[in-house]
């Protein structure tokens, strides 16, 4: 699949070929790190019939919260709905919804591709590319291993596919929003505060 | 001072001021059913667990304090998600107790374990699993926290039986710590001054009054807001006594089987203002069609109400009191935009001639004829004190017991309207006359209800909890007949249920109750003198109702509210 972002309204449009467009927004929720949490963001998603498109949990530096990154598909329902859902859960400390343009977003990918002796140089090569890694060496297969953002994974797949991939695995984005690059002083001047 | 669990959770409930609690004991919650003999915490033994909820619901509707019940693991806790799911859609405080097998057992399959909180999770507003005694306090002092503040609602605590046996060093906190959860209860300023000039400009205003206002304790505030705007007022099926029905501006109730001024009002308004109401499908009808040309002020305590079907033109989060007081403050502080509001008396004319030419109606014929349902609530709402507490079981009688009482107190009328749970009137009012002792309870239930939970008479009976039951015994599951008969092509599928199988009048015998039945107009009247002499136990009367009635007016489903249909003369067109 393909996902692009579109400027200004702060979403993505995946135009994979059997999704037809589909729009995603990053929510990134703070919320308290006890039993059944995730359950209760699952069950209430599943219950108000609303897609995740991908999920991503981990603790944070503070053990106790969690945070947890969820791409949400607002095809399913408004998102200012799903927050306000999402709110109401008593575990839940606190939402972001993050701007693609104000966010720095990762994701790791893991995947073991055919590389026999003729064409392992080129995975090699792809690999270097994209910053990767190589994590495991088979008698004809690789498994190859990159970061970066989700768009940038999307075209590593993409190329790795033509040597053929046996299996792959991507974690879902986390994020985080971007820090300022001004100081408030000089943004004021600048006109671009709010 | 050293307390095991299970003397702990009870202390705690003391520490809440619960005084009394409805339950049944069972194996994983044998250890807190101890301490229970010391307590001043009075118990009322239900029969079935699910009498439990809906008594801790009926008790909470009717005194506005937390509901309290308690029950065993696995079954039990099943049994009783029908009336956290019932109290969840109505916004109802309740905390809910349930034994749980030893946390070591906890996921092996042992005997009476269900996944409670698991099971529970989407009808309750948060539920704990305790597994430390030493929480025991804390969790019981947020869960009643979480139910009775912000949009009130179920709780449930799960108890796990090594945890009731463990021992604690007692406490007691002095305030909760929960960072995820803080209601906003005041209006935003800027929103109020919004929703002030709106009002003073719109020319065919309606308040669109829900159970949020009752839970708010905002009748007074509603009643003076009432008489400085004269706007008028529909009150939904959650709101009936919220503003008193014989006041000249309230239209009573809109929606599907409204009557046709609160329907109309609302729908031909160029102003709607929702007052702890949340549009409600069975009130707008199709919702594109619903009220098209109204702007929409929508003040709700709960923020995911704002926008979730109607998009507000002015959002209020707020409890409904204090913003209709803010709405009463900003209003006084400027006499001259008061003076210069629109005219709205033309539109409280056009209100008034539409209540005139469409009342409600039925026909009682010679009074030795077929009985009309309709007849015996009038009859019974002439014939008791004016502040009765009425409970109502789902159904026709449920819609008709809501069209012709006249509520003009608040929190007399009780009733399952979010999730129509069948069976809650039993119940529910044994609950409500255990809250307010002084006060006549009469639930008004039909006969398919009834056999779904009478069997909380006997805990009546036992308990002395003197209820009065006006059965409406038209020996079908009536909504649904009425359904078929109109939009079915009069094809009755599994509705006839008999008039006499089982008879009613034996089997509220033999539950300790006194019975009579009713079979036309004339003995309608003596009954109900007769019932209301006895106060040493329940009474059941059973009346005999015509089959056919039907309850009207009636939006059909999937149509716009101005499609109302009056009366079975209006069924040619369907």
């Amino acid at each position: 699949m393909s996902i692009s972002y579109i400027p200004g309204n702060g979403s993505y449009i995946d135009a994979s070929e059997n999704a037809g467009v589909i729009h995603h927004h990053v929510l990134s929720v703070l919320v308290e790190n006890r039993a059944g949490v995730l359950a209760r963001i699952a069950q209430l998603f599943s219950r108000r019939g609303y897609n995740i498109f991908s999920l991503a949990v981990a603790p944070t530096d503070d053990s106790r919260f969690s945070r947890i990154t969820i791409v949400v598909d607002v095809d399913s329902a408004p998102l200012e709905q799903i927050t306000k859902q999402l709110h109401k859960l008593i575990n839940v400390i606190k939402i972001s919804e993050l701007d693609p343009a104000d966010s720095v977003e990762c994701e790791l990918l893991v995947a073991t591709v055919n590389a026999d002796i003729s064409s392992r140089g080129h995975v090699m090569e792809l690999v270097a590319l994209f910053d990767g890694k190589i994590i495991d060496v088979g008698v004809d297969k690789l498994t190859v291993l990159a970061t970066g953002e989700p768009s940038k994974l999307d075209d590593f797949s993409e190329l790795l596919s033509s040597f053929g991939i046996v299996e792959l695995q991507r974690t879902g984005r986390v994020a985080l929003a971007k820090l300022e690059r001004q100081s408030n002083k000089l943004k004021n001047t600048t006109g671009r505060a709010g | 001072m050293k307390l095991t669990g299970a003397q702990a959770l009870i202390k705690s409930l003391e520490m809440q001021g619960v005084d009394v609690m409805f339950g049944l004991p069972g194996g994983a919650i044998l250890p807190v059913y101890d301490p229970i003999i010391d307590s001043p915490i009075r118990h009322i033994l239900v029969r079935h667990e699910q009498g439990a909820g809906h008594m801790a619901e009926g008790y909470a509707h009717a005194t506005g304090r937390p509901g309290v019940a308690m029950v065993t693991s696995g079954p039990a806790a099943t049994n009783i998600v029908t009336p956290l799911a019932d109290a969840y859609m109505d916004s109802v405080p309740i905390v809910v107790i349930t034994g749980q097998v030893a946390t070591n057992l906890i996921g092996s399959d042992a005997f009476q374990e269900a996944d409670t909180t698991g099971i529970t999770m989407s009808v309750t507003k948060h539920n704990w699993l305790v597994t430390d005694a030493n929480d025991i306090p804390n969790v019981v002092a947020e869960a009643f926290h979480v139910a009775t503040t912000g949009r009130p609602g179920p709780v449930l605590i799960d108890f796990p039986k090594d945890v009731a046996n463990a021992e604690m060093d007692w406490y007691w906190p002095t305030s909760v710590d929960m960072p995820g959860y803080k209601p906003n209860t005041r209006g935003h300023s800027k929103m109020i001054a919004a929703a002030v000039k709106m009002l003073f400009e719109a020319a065919k205003p309606v308040f669109y009054v829900g159970g949020g206002v009752l839970n708010a304790r905002g009748s007074e505030a509603l009643a003076e807001l009432v008489e400085i705007t004269g706007i008028p007022v529909v009150t939904t099926l959650m709101a009936r006594g919220a503003f008193p029905d014989d006041h000249p501006l309230c239209l009573g109730m809109p929606g599907m089987h409204g009557n046709y001024t609160a329907v109309t009002a609302m729908q031909k308004s160029d102003l709607l203002i929702a007052l702890g109401s949340r549009f409600d499908d069975r009130v707008t009808g199709k919702l594109d069609g619903f009220a098209p040309g109204a702007k929409v002020i929508h003040v709700d305590i709960d923020p995911a109400e704002l926008g979730k079907l109607r998009r507000p033109d002015v959002p209020i989060v707020g409890d409904c009191r204090s913003v209709i007081e803010d709405i009463i403050r900003a209003i006084k502080a400027d006499p001259d935009a008061y003076q210069q509001r629109t005219d709205i008396s033309d539109w409280v004319k056009t209100v008034k001639q539409w209540q005139e030419k469409y009342p409600l109606k039925y026909e009682q014929p010679a009074l030795s004829g077929v009985l009309k349902p309709q007849y015996v609530i009038e009859k019974l709402r002439d014939a008791v004190p004016s502040d009765t507490i009425v409970v109502s079981g789902v159904g026709q009688h449920q819609m008709w017991a809501s069209q012709y009482w006249k509520f003009n107190y608040p929190y007399t009328w009780i009733n399952s309207g979010g999730l129509g749970t069948m069976g809650f009137a039993v119940p529910a009012a044994i609950g409500a006359k255990v809250g307010k002792p002084d006060r006549t309870v009469w639930a008004i239930d039909g006969d398919g209800c009834f056999q779904m939970t009478a069997q909380e008479l006997v805990t009546a009976s036992m308990e002395r909890i003197p209820i009065k039951v006006a059965l409406l015994n038209n020996s079908y599951l009536g909504m649904v007949r009425q359904w078929q008969e109109m939009f079915y092509g009069e094809r009755y599928s599994e509705v006839y249920l008999s008039p006499d199988l089982p008879d009613y009048v034996k089997w509220a015998e033999a539950m300790g109750c006194a019975s009579f039945r009713v079979e036309n107009a004339e003995e309608v009247g003596p009954a109900i003198e007769k019932a209301n002499e006895i106060n040493d136990r329940p009474v059941v009367i059973e009346f005999r109702t015509d089959s056919s009635e039907k309850v009207f007016p009636m939006v059909p489903a999937g149509v716009t509210n101005d499609n109302i249909i009056l009366g079975p003369e209006g069924l040619n067109g369907i």
